[in-house]
């Protein structure tokens, strides 16, 4: 009925959310932090390092994204339509109920499972980050050893 | 069947990301977040109601299944003239750019 409400309400605060993180990453200097890694286990490189800001957009994307076109099978169903009050639930007060039940239900769903697989997605790229550092760390100490 | 046919084009979406655009030149990683957001938020509504209809979720009518997969089809289509609305403002290669000066310079010459 307009379950795509919730996580769109919940792209919205994390786009401030991410906007405010970036001025404040811009400020401390921490949007530009290099770092050496190893792809490859044998060559290290310089790269900059991904700020949380960033990887705080792809949780807007997934959000602002699935939304999107969520809205469209709404419309699609004659659930949204261009014309005030937007949500054909919301013409009588038993439709607007059984809207915000499936709001509070499906839709509170839909924003948890998509921010649990953004946390995920997170956890796993930190994870992989820390491990090419450390490898990048050993293959440097290897590398002055062999020097010395 | 819409969410059959959006996981199917997340996942080529996805593929095709890793193998030919490492550096996301044609932003194809904004097609996979756009497609996985959808597979996503629709896998949680097939969950429902598959508790709401149990095994009968998995045996739609003949007309469901085509309203839902030419519905599931309008919105690859929809996505793909999102991507490329977006792909041709954000004009990473310049492409677009640089056809505003050849046409301007064509019109100068002439």
């Amino acid at each position: 009925m307009a379950c795509f409400l919730v996580p769109a309400a919940e792209a919205v605060i994390t786009t401030i959310a991410t906007k405010v993180m970036k001025k404040k990453e811009q400020s401390s200097g921490k949007d530009h932090e290099r770092v050496e890694i190893t792809l490859d286990g044998q060559h290290t490189e310089t790269v900059e390092k991904r700020p949380f800001s960033s990887k705080m957009k792809w949780l807007n994307n997934l959000l602002w994204g699935g939304s999107g076109l969520l809205m469209f099978e709404h419309l699609w169903h004659g659930e949204v339509v261009p014309w005030f009050p937007f949500l054909t639930a919301a013409q009588d007060p038993e439709s607007t109920s059984e809207m915000l039940h499936e709001m509070s239900t499906v839709g509170v769903t839909m924003a948890v499972a998509v921010t649990a697989v953004w946390g995920v997605m997170v956890a796993v790229s930190s994870a992989l980050q820390k491990r090419a550092e450390k490898d990048a760390e050993k293959i440097s100490e290897e590398e002055q050893t062999a020097e010395e | 069947m819409t969410l059959l046919i959006t996981v199917f084009a997340a996942v080529i979406a996805t593929v095709v990301w890793y193998r030919r655009d490492p550096e996301d030149d044609m932003n194809v990683g904004l097609l996979c977040w756009m497609f996985w957001g959808a597979a996503l938020m629709w896998l949680v509504d097939a969950v429902y109601e598959y508790i709401e209809l149990g095994a009968e979720y998995f045996t739609p009518s003949l007309k469901d299944m085509l309203n839902d997969s030419f519905l599931g089809l309008s919105v690859i289509a929809l996505a793909m003239v999102v991507w490329v609305i977006v792909l041709l403002i954000r004009d990473p290669k310049g492409k677009v750019r640089r056809s505003f000066y050849r046409n301007r310079a064509r019109k100068e010459n002439s």
